[in-house]
């Protein structure tokens, strides 16, 4: 379980309070695709985002941010368990949408950029290493469904090789 | 080879022409050591590192932070042989400051775990994002990101 300071709770809602979600919304998935072109992959349904005019100005991507968004919001006000929360989002994007989970990671960086963009100086280093841990938990809640396959174990034999040695 | 479009050398050489490189190079180190502070490791004789403010006004760190900037500098003005414009430095990261060369590897195939070099390009990047504002558009972003992994590769490559 993440523990958390007071003064990082602080921190955390003094970013987010900042954040206009129809705005940065609609810049998040500009970034995200533009800077990391190989996620095009999950957006087959979304129309023209094949070059940066169309990128920028598609209504999908925007809505999708503002979704993006409104779900960080439920973790900003619930950041003591919101992990229990996003457990069926993740096992959405886990068992539905099949996203790679270290897609998470680059769309965590993409809204931290974004967000500098706008705070500027205000995301100070301390601000921006309580943020990013923030980041970090999301991007774990949102991974908390994805499985590891187990490796079968293999029924153990007797140990056989005093036979090579055996004087016949 | 990394090919670089008109656009891209017109990108990076703008943003580097703009920087006041005394003040980008110590606001980008401090940044890593205080959100990654295990990369404070690599500073242990620079003085008092203990938090915050001890970081962003310790002299040595204010002026390494410049002589990185200057470091890139060169990667900007050699921007078709990076590689071999580092391969000095790339030896010095590796035999001199022993910078764990899993942290240079980029791609897949890369650890899972945090990479210095990655790291500081990324406090870098934020630096020049809360800069820039609204200038840092998303394909700026996407041309710097990709200058900055050329010369992490290229500061990996020596390693043996």
């Amino acid at each position: 379980m993440v523990k958390w300071t007071e003064e990082e709770r602080r921190i955390v809602r003094g970013v987010w309070e900042k954040v206009d979600i129809d705005e940065i919304g609609a810049e998040l998935w500009a970034r995200a695709l533009i800077v990391y072109p190989w996620i095009e992959r999950y957006f087959g349904s979304f129309g023209d985002i094949f070059t940066t005019t169309a990128i920028l100005n598609n209504p999908k991507l925007a809505a999708l941010g503002k979704v993006v968004l409104s779900a960080l919001d439920t973790a900003v006000k619930n950041i003591d368990n919101f992990k229990a929360m996003y457990a069926s989002l993740s096992r959405q994007h886990y068992e539905k949408i099949k996203v790679d989970p270290d897609n998470f990671r680059l769309l965590a960086e993409c809204i931290t950029i974004t967000i500098a963009c706008k705070l500027r100086a205000e995301l100070s280093p301390q601000v921006q290493a309580t943020w990013q841990k923030f980041l970090s938990a999301v991007v774990e809640a949102m991974s908390s469904q994805y499985k590891l396959k187990k490796k079968k174990k293999k029924k153990s034999r007797p140990d056989q090789t005093w036979r090579k040695f055996s004087i016949e | 080879m990394v090919a670089w479009s008109d656009q891209e050398r017109s990108i990076i050489t703008s943003i580097f022409s703009n920087l006041d490189y005394n003040d980008v190079g110590p606001k980008a180190l401090s940044r890593c050591l205080i959100v990654y502070p295990w990369t404070q490791r690599y500073f242990a004789s620079f003085g008092n590192l203990y938090n915050a403010d001890a970081i962003k006004t310790n002299p040595n760190i204010q002026s390494h932070g410049t002589k990185i900037l200057h470091g890139l500098d060169r990667a900007v003005k050699n921007m078709d042989d990076i590689k071999s414009t580092y391969a000095e430095l790339s030896v010095l990261h590796s035999e001199k400051l022993h910078v764990d060369p899993d942290n240079f590897k980029v791609g897949p195939g890369a650890p899972a775990a945090p990479r210095t070099p990655s790291l500081l390009s990324d406090c870098l990047t934020i630096v020049i994002a809360s800069k820039m504002g609204s200038g840092f558009t998303p394909e700026i972003q996407a041309t710097f990101q990709k200058f900055l992994a050329v010369v992490v590769s290229a500061l990996g490559k020596q390693y043996h």
